[in-house]
This record gives C-alpha cells, sequence and structure tokens, in this order.
C-alpha cells in the first residue's frame, strides 16, 4: 500500500506505512528530507492546487508517536491547500491522541493557540501527547487513555486516532449522526457531535477536544508553513476513520473557523483557496462544487442538503456547475489518470503507480493485466509517449522540453532513462531482475528513471534494461 | 378537399415532417384528422408523463418512430432524486401488446432497464434504430440483446450513458450475418471490448457512416478501423496516444487521408498532442467537432486545429481554449452555428480559461451563431446585451434567433428585460442565481412567445410571477424552479386552477407530513402540462398537487 492513495477526493494515509516508507523508526529523520518531489507534483496535480482537501481519511492508526505524527503531518503539508495552523487547529479540535501513560508528558508552552479546549460535557482530560518525543510507535492496545464517563461510545482500542466528525447544520445530518452514535460506537467514540447552527456543541451532546495545543509546536518545529492562503472558510469533510462499512456512514460538515472552541461547522466545498476574498464576489458561488460528483463515497450521504448556512452566500451547491455528472466523470477520470474507473478488473487487481521524470503527473497501472515484462514495458510506453509529446510545443521553454527530442521507446530500452521499482522494503530495484510473478507479487511502485540517477541500483544499467526488452 | 380520395391526402400528408405541422393538419377537419393519424409514423413526445402510452397507441397505431424524454432537463445536474421517474418499460410493453410496429425508438434522461431493452429486441421485428441519450439502469447485458436480437439494426448509438459495463461481449453479439449496421456510438461504455468482433463487424458493414469508440480502443485499432470503413462520416475516436514517429502513426495518417467524407470528429478522451496533426487534413471539411472531452489538449493545440476548420458549424470545446482562442474561432469558422464551451475542472474557479470577453468576440464574428452554451467566470449585464445584439440583431435581419439560452451569475432584472425584448424566438431558458425580483421572471414570461421550457434556480423569483399568467403554462412543456421563493400554497393554487398541469413537489427532507404550512417555502417543484393527468408511477417524494 502506498503512502498516499488517492482516489480523487480523498487522502488515505496509513501511518504504518509512512513508517515503514518513511523510515522513520530511528524518528530522527527530518521530515523534509524524505518528502520527495514526487509526492509533492503528485499531490499538487492530483489537488489541483486551487482547490483544497476535502477528505482526508486516517485509517488504522495503531501507534500515534510524535514521530508518526510528524510523518503525518509533513504529508499532509504536502497538500498545498493545507498550512500548519489549519492542520494545527483541527488536531486540538478532534484528536485525542492515545499512548500508553508509560509516556511521560511534556508541556510547551509556545503556542499561538490562545483558546482553552472546551470541556464540553464530557468531562475529558486533554491529553498532550504531541510534546513527546521519546515516543516510539508502540502497539499498546486496551490501555484507555479516556475516562470511562464515556459510556461504552469509548470502547476502543487504546491506541486508536480517530477524526471526528464535525456536525452538519441540516436537520436531515443530524439525526443521521446522531443514530450513527448511537449504533457504531465502537468506531467512532470521538466524534464531537452536531453542532447547532450556531457552532455551539449542544451540551447534551459529547464533544471531544484533543488538548493539546501546548505540546504541538514542539512537534511543528520541523515545518515551515507552507502555504499563506486564506482560509475563512473552508470545507473539510471527514469520514469516520476506519469506518467498515461501505458507506462512509456520515460525513460531517461544519464550519471551521480557527479556534473558536466548540465546534467545528464547516462550509461546503469551495472551490478557490483565496477563499476571503473571493467569496464575496457573487459570480464565484457559480463555482462552487456540488456534491454529487465528488466521489462515490460521499454520494451515500445526502449530499443535496449540504448548503452552508455561512454568512457568505452558499458555498456549496448541488449541481453547480451546471455540467453534467457523467461529463464531470469523464474529465475527472482523464485529468486525474486514473485507471480505476468502473468496472474494475476485480478483486485481484493490483494497482502501483508509475511515474517518470520530467512528467507533470502520476499514472497507475495494474501489475494483473499484464504477464510479462514486455507488454507493461510497451503500456509504459503508450501512456507516457504522451508524456514526453504533450511537453513540447505547449509551454516552449527550452527548459521543459527534456523528453521532446527523444522517443519514448528509446528511453526505455535505450541510454537514457531505465524502469525501476519500489519493492516491499522499500528500496528502489531494476525492473527485469526477478521472475514476472515475483515481481508483481513485490512490486509497490514503479518509476521511469534517468539513467544516470539509477547508478546505484545496477553495475550495469544500461545492459540490464537491454534485458527488459 | 372532400373530393381527394384518401390516398392522395395521405400521399399529400408523407411530405410533410415537421410535428407541428402534422399536428396542425390534423385541426383542420374530421377527414384530415383521421387520414393524419393513420399515416402518422413519428411521434416527438418531450416529457414521457405529458400523455401514457396507451393513448399514444390508440391516436397513432401506425407509429414507427418515437421519441420520448423523461427526467427534467436539471436532473443532468443532480438536481433530481434518482427514483423520480421516467420508466421505459411501460412504454415497450404498451407497444409491444398493440403490436406496434416500432422501427426507431429515440430516448433522453429515460430510466432503461436491461428488462426492457430485452422485450424491445424481441418485439419489433423491424426495429432498426436505437439512440439514447443520458439514459441510465441498463448494462451492456442489455446492449447484448439488441445486438442480438434486432436482425434489421442499422443504427446504435449511445450518448453519455450511465452503462454498467459487465464487461460482456455484446460486441459479439452481432450475429455474422448482419451487415446493416450504419451508425454505432459506444463511446460511454467504460469497459473493455472485443477488438478482433470489432474489426470484423465494421468490415461487414459497408453502410456504417458513424463509428464511436470508447475509450479502451487504442490507437493501432483505429487506424485498421478506419482502413475498413473509408466512407465514414462521423468518427470518434478512442484512445488517441502514440508515438508520433512510430508505423502505426504513419498508418493512420495514411488511413485517414482516404477518409474524405468525414464531416463529424470527436473523442480524444486520451490524447497526445502531437498526434493531432494527422487529422489537419479532414479538418477542411468538418461541420462538428468536439473536443469536449480532450482534457489534455492545450490552447494552441486546439487552435491551431481548429484554424484548419473553415466550414465548423458546431464546436464543442474545453474552456482551455481560453478568449485568444475563442478569437480565432469567431475569425476561423464564419459558418459557426453552435458553440459550447465547458469547464475543464468545473470546481476550480481560480483558473477560468474564458471570460466574457471571448463570448463577445464569437459573437461578433459569427453571424450564424444561433446555439450557445458558455461557462465563464463573470458576465457582465454588457457583455451580455452585447451578445445579445450581436446574435439578436442578426436574428432581426434574417429571421433566425437564439433558441435555448442558460444563463447564470448575479444579473439583474435588466437583463431579462432584454431577454424578453430581444429573444422572441427563445425556447428553452435556464436560470440560476439571476435576478433581482420577480419582475425578471415576468419579464421572460411576457416576452418569449415562444418559450417551451424555462427552468429555474436559486433566483428570488416567488409566488406573484409563478402565478401571474397561469395559462402560459399550458403552452409550454414545462417549468422547474428550485431553491426560489415560491410558496407551497401558490404551488397548490396553480395545480387547482390548472387542471391540465401536473404541478409536481419533489420533497428530499424528512418530513413526511402533507399538510405543511402553506407558506412553506418549496425547494424543487417541477410542473408539466398533461392530457392524463397524475402519474402513477411517482415515488414517495414526488407530492402530486
Amino acid at each position: 500500500m502506498s503512502v498516499i492513495e488517492f482516489d480523487g477526493h480523498n487522502i488515505t494515509v496509513s501511518v504504518k506505512d509512512v513508517e515503514a516508507i518513511l523510515g522513520l523508526k530511528n524518528e530522527s529523520v527530518d521530515i523534509h528530507e524524505v518528502v520527495s518531489k514526487e509526492n509533492v507534483k503528485e499531490l499538487d496535480a492530483n489537488y489541483n492546487l486551487n482547490s483544497f482537501v476535502n477528505h482526508v481519511q486516517i485509517n488504522r492508526f495503531r501507534t500515534f508517536s510524535p514521530a508518526n505524527l510528524k510523518a503525518v503531518i509533513g504529508l499532509l503539508l504536502l497538500v498545498p491547500s493545507l498550512t500548519l495552523r489549519r492542520i494545527r487547529s483541527y488536531l486540538e479540535k478532534f484528536w485525542v491522541l492515545m499512548s500508553p501513560p508509560l509516556l511521560g508528558v511534556e508541556e510547551e508552552v509556545q503556542s499561538n493557540v490562545s483558546s482553552p479546549s472546551v470541556d464540553c460535557g464530557l468531562g475529558l482530560k486533554e491529553r498532550n501527547y504531541l510534546g513527546l518525543s521519546d515516543c516510539s510507535s508502540v502497539d499498546s492496545s486496551g490501555v484507555s487513555s479516556l475516562p470511562d464517563n464515556n459510556k461504552n461510545n469509548l470502547n476502543l482500542k487504546a491506541t486508536e486516532l480517530r477524526l471526528g466528525l464535525p456536525g452538519s447544520q441540516s436537520p436531515a445530518r443530524e439525526t443521521e449522526l446522531c443514530l450513527l452514535n448511537s449504533g457504531k460506537l465502537d468506531e467512532k467514540p470521538l466524534f464531537p457531535l452536531l453542532p447547532s447552527k450556531d457552532g455551539i456543541c449542544p451540551s447534551s451532546q459529547k464533544n471531544v477536544v484533543a488538548g493539546n495545543k501546548r505540546g504541538f509546536s514542539d512537534t511543528m518545529d520541523g515545518f515551515s508553513e507552507v502555504k499563506g492562503y486564506a482560509y475563512a472558510e473552508k470545507s473539510w469533510m471527514f469520514h469516520d476513520a476506519g469506518s467498515d462499512s461501505e458507506s462512509p456512514q456520515t460525513v460531517g460538515h461544519g464550519k471551521y473557523p480557527g479556534n473558536s472552541g466548540a465546534n467545528v461547522i464547516l462550509s461546503a466545498r469551495s472551490p478557490g483557496a483565496q477563499a476571503s476574498v473571493k467569496k464575496d464576489e457573487p459570480a464565484n458561488v457559480l463555482q462552487k462544487q456540488p456534491h454529487a460528483t465528488n466521489g462515490i463515497n460521499l454520494k451515500q450521504t445526502d449530499i443535496s442538503n449540504n448548503k452552508s448556512s455561512a454568512p457568505a452566500a452558499k458555498a456549496q451547491v448541488v449541481g453547480w456547475p451546471p455540467v453534467r455528472s457523467f461529463r464531470t466523470k469523464t474529465l475527472a477520470t482523464s485529468s486525474k489518470n486514473n485507471d480505476e474507473v468502473d468496472g474494475k478488473p476485480g478483486p485481484a487487481a493490483l494497482f502501483v503507480k508509475v511515474s517518470m521524470d520530467g512528467a507533470p503527473y502520476l499514472r497507475k497501472v495494474d501489475l494483473t493485466t499484464y504477464s510479462t515484462y514486455r507488454e507493461l514495458s510497451s503500456a509504459l510506453e503508450k501512456m507516457f509517449s504522451c508524456f514526453t509529446l504533450g511537453q513540447c510545443g505547449s509551454h516552449g521553454a527550452a527548459g521543459k522540453e527534456i523528453l521532446s527530442q527523444s522517443k519514448l521507446k528509446d528511453l526505455l530500452h535505450g541510454s537514457e532513462y531505465v524502469l525501476t521499482y519500489k519493492d516491499k522494503d522499500g528500496d528502489w530495484m531494476l525492473v527485469g531482475d526477478v521472475p514476472w510473478e515475483m515481481f508483481v507479487e513485490t512490486c509497490k511502485r514503479l518509476k521511469i528513471m534517468k539513467s544516470s540517477d539509477a547508478i546505484g541500483l545496477a553495475p550495469r544499467a544500461t545492459e540490464k534494461s537491454k534485458v527488459i526488452n | 378537399m372532400n373530393y381527394f380520395p384518401d390516398e392522395v391526402l395521405e400521399h399529400v400528408f408523407d411530405f410533410i415532417t415537421s410535428h407541428k405541422d402534422r399536428n396542425s393538419v390534423s385541426l383542420v377537419c374530421k377527414s384530415w384528422y383521421k387520414i393524419e393519424k393513420f399515416s402518422r409514423q413519428k411521434v416527438f413526445i418531450g416529457n414521457c408523463y405529458s400523455i401514457s402510452p396507451e393513448r399514444l397507441i390508440a391516436r397513432f397505431p401506425g407509429l414507427k418512430s418515437l421519441t420520448l424524454k423523461g427526467k427534467p432537463h436539471f436532473a443532468d445536474f443532480n438536481l433530481v432524486p434518482d427514483d423520480w421517474g421516467g420508466f421505459l418499460y411501460p412504454w415497450i410493453k404498451a407497444m409491444a401488446k398493440s403490436r406496434i410496429g416500432l422501427e426507431e425508438l429515440r430516448l433522453k434522461r429515460m430510466v432503461v432497464s436491461d428488462e426492457s431493452l430485452e422485450l424491445l429486441s424481441k418485439s419489433f421485428p423491424n426495429f432498426r434504430s436505437l439512440v439514447l441519450v443520458s439514459c441510465e439502469g441498463f448494462s451492456t447485458d442489455g446492449l447484448a440483446a439488441i445486438a442480438a436480437n434486432c436482425k434489421l439494426l442499422r443504427e446504435l448509438d449511445l450518448q453519455e450513458n450511465e452503462v454498467e459495463d459487465h464487461r460482456g461481449h455484446w460486441l459479439s453479439c452481432f450475429p455474422e450475418t448482419s451487415t446493416s449496421l450504419v451508425s454505432l456510438n459506444f463511446a460511454c461504455l467504460k469497459g473493455e471490448i472485443n477488438l478482433a468482433s470489432l474489426e470484423r463487424l465494421v468490415a461487414r458493414s459497408p453502410n456504417l457512416k458513424s463509428l464511436r469508440l470508447n475509450r479502451a480502443v487504442p490507437f493501432d485499432m483505429l487506424q485498421k478501423l478506419l482502413m475498413r470503413a473509408p466512407q465514414l462520416v462521423d468518427l470518434g475516436t478512442g484512445s488517441y496516444v502514440h508515438d508520433p514517429s512510430s508505423e502505426a502513426y504513419n498508418k493512420l495518417k495514411a488511413a485517414i487521408q482516404s477518409c474524405n467524407s468525414i464531416r463529424s470528429l470527436s473523442g480524444f478522451l486520451e490524447v497526445a498532442p502531437r498526434c493531432m496533426s494527422a487529422i489537419y487534413p479532414i479538418c477542411k471539411n468538418l461541420t462538428f467537432l468536439n473536443l469536449s472531452y480532450a482534457a489534455g489538449l492545450q490552447s494552441n493545440e486546439l487552435t491551431n486545429l481548429i484554424q484548419h476548420c473553415r466550414k465548423l458549424q458546431r464546436l464543442w470545446i474545453l474552456d482551455c481554449i481560453g478568449d485568444k482562442g475563442l478569437g480565432v474561432v469567431a475569425s476561423t469558422c464564419k459558418e459557426l452555428q453552435e458553440l459550447r464551451v465547458f469547464p475543464s475542472d468545473p470546481f476550480d474557479a481560480g483558473n477560468a480559461a474564458v471570460t466574457e470577453e471571448g463570448l463577445v468576440l464569437v459573437s461578433a464574428g459569427c453571424p450564424k451563431l444561433n446555439s450557445l452554451l458558455y461557462f465563464c467566470q463573470q458576465m457582465t449585464n454588457a457583455a451580455l446585451i452585447t451578445v445579445a445584439k450581436n446574435c439578436f440583431g442578426a436574428i432581426v435581419r434574417s429571421c433566425k434567433g437564439l433558441k435555448r439560452l442558460s444563463l447564470s451569475g448575479l444579473l439583474t432584472d435588466q437583463v431579462f428585460y432584454y431577454i424578453g425584448m430581444y429573444a422572441k424566438q427563445l425556447e428553452m431558458l435556464s436560470i440560476a442565481f439571476a435576478g433581482d425580483s420577480d419582475k425578471g421572471m415576468l419579464y421572460v414570461l411576457n416576452g418569449c412567445k415562444k418559450l417551451r421550457k424555462l427552468e429555474i434556480r436559486d433566483c428570488p423569483f416567488g409566488d406573484a410571477a409563478l402565478l401571474e399568467d397561469m395559462g402560459k403554462y399550458e403552452t409550454m412543456r414545462s417549468l422547474w424552479m428550485s431553491s426560489c421563493e415560491v410558496t407551497l400554497g401558490a404551488c397548490k393554487t396553480l395545480a387547482k386552477k390548472m387542471p391540465n398541469l401536473n404541478v409536481e413537489i419533489i420533497n428530499e427532507s424528512e418530513q413526511v407530513e402533507f399538510n405543511l404550512d402553506d407558506r412553506l417555502k418549496v425547494d424543487k417543484m417541477y410542473l408539466y402540462r398533461t392530457v392524463v393527468g397524475h402519474r402513477k408511477d411517482a415515488p414517495e417524494f414526488v407530492w402530486l398537487l
């Protein structure tokens, strides 16, 4: 499983994989070093610089040490529209980081966050684990840091971290969430429930606040603000993490005003990053995204009720702009170069990402659709020829025409480029050395690298590449 | 006229093909009514709930060609819940039962089940043409039934449907003996198809004029197909990605050279820009160019292509063409009648590539423009008026007019005033997030005499506008209003006073009670004229007043 999974609207990040792939076991790795340009490009391309993440799903957290947190934050920061402050505020609101009580608590005072956390009727203690520096990934099940007065709702594996679901404002949604919370307690114990319309959490409802404001800054030290967008109103819609059913059960909405405490009401997704300015412009109302095209997950919920009551004009509107959903889906598929359309080959499909130096975005291939290296190679030729060719003419800048002069065939088979892959252990290997079946089992990711970069992989890269033919 | 035998009249009527004219003919006198009734073969039903299948069959027993439209237009934009209606099955069942000799069926926004397709394929031995536009509810299994059983099938045209793709062998279901195919469009299918079957099918269809492939058909197959079918008039490419210095590419170039008849080009869902020059030789003859899914082409590539297309009459394109690109369109495509500029990224307001400027350029440069779909970020009143004058000015002179217009944005009532005044030919109008008051809607209702369909969302139009001229709605096919200021009471009043209208309230909230306060604002209202009263298949969330 790759570090970051995109299905068009969701980012799925698994800490376990983050750890493994980023090599955070020794915890001294600077997040910036391990974040490669590729990841950034990929995120950019897939998230369309002016739109921002609506959907972050964090799966199966087993442990959540500061190192892990760093990793996750770092990855989230790669998304251009998420600023540090934003992430921090969000985490403070919703996450309770749990780890075994043996870990001490360090208090750091530096924080931009001024408002105290709100203890909304649950008597939850604020936990402050973000300041921990020496916490290794510990799989500590069974230790619950939360008080019992949350009833059986909070009977979680102690180390699981869940995202809170901000409630929504429509009555329908409230009902949904209420039911949900009573029914699926094991999975979503930490959710702040429905905010009322003015964003104040009803006292009868549980609210979970992560009281990690102070410790946070410590962890954040290593990061710099990536972007400086003003996010007056953004829409974050969060699935409950780890939900097993197909439908995401609830998608909450609410506004997200910095540090106002009680609850977050996220406005509907709006396209422009420069939110506060643009929102006042009426014309932009037209550009708000309809929900229904937001991917399969969201369809399950009653998206059409998603009109936020943000003071600015309706931020999220169904059926706007008036583009046929068929068209939207088709274009989304094309532009994201995502081969995972309806009619997947079946549960045995094995999609891996393919990147190419110099290409503006990545592609995905299903390894099970090929049976030999040659098939794979020619499929990749087809896929990436449009990159090599597309580069020219559109930009004109000579500097960008890295690939324009050579044919991709030459690139793959000749001396300029080699096809490499990343295996289960995280090592980059040359494609073609092992039998095909073994390759399919171990290949996690593909990359078309320049030969010069691939020198470390095999002594005679050129000869090796000929083997692939 | 009494001394003409019926056969002569029938023969004369055969020359009258337009629905409107035939409708008029049938009103002249009883004998003309009768003759017209039995000789009518083509029927167009713009709203499937305006009449029932049984009444249709009784009225036109000689029916051979039927066009049916189901859901309201705004269903395209997810404003209408899935189960709202528009089912094909009752129509097929009734026609099969009455042994109608159906030959052609054209559907838009209908729910088409595999079951109905199968029944269709088995009930009408002369069936030859199936066109499905924006439909849903069927899978490739239904298509297999059509392919296998319709021995005389000439046309299978699937446009933008949501088809469940079982990746079956539907293409292989065309019997080896079938050679009658004239038009085959499966561009909207997402799954793999049997390429060998496709090639054989094309090879044995000498009359094939229109072929639109889906994304799964690779570049080298395109070349083979073109070799088999150089007589094509309408081509939709599959995947159009290849290395321009390859053998396959050269072969394609050669193949295209011999396709002198191609007048319509579409596809390019996957496209390598460098391969576009292969198309240039056929551009000079193109009358329809649809690049609205070609997200891989940039502005200059688009303009390079369009510069060769002097005869273009219809252009569908993405907004990445930019204002400058539209300028090129304006100066090159003097014959342009229809322009649709789609947003390449509908949810990204930041980088809109076209503005009102592009529209003004086109309206000024293309005197024959009569159909326009344009997404842009901002539109001032001034620009719209310029466009209106440019387009409508020509209208006044040449009697051609803007028939369909879709507007959005914070336009004032003034704009509607102008529309009402100048757009006398307007037949369909969509308005969203516009207008200041009821006056806006009234200007339109009063001024646009030919208005047939009006759809409004999120505008401040209320009861006064709705109820001012209720008779108007009987002259129209339908009216849609959602998220406006219309109250339940007003809708009830309207329904009560106009028995020939069905007033539907689509209510998606949890409230089940019917007797709500009349002052409650209605979220979605859809009204349409009908001769058969309330429909029987309305789901729970639709209230029929």
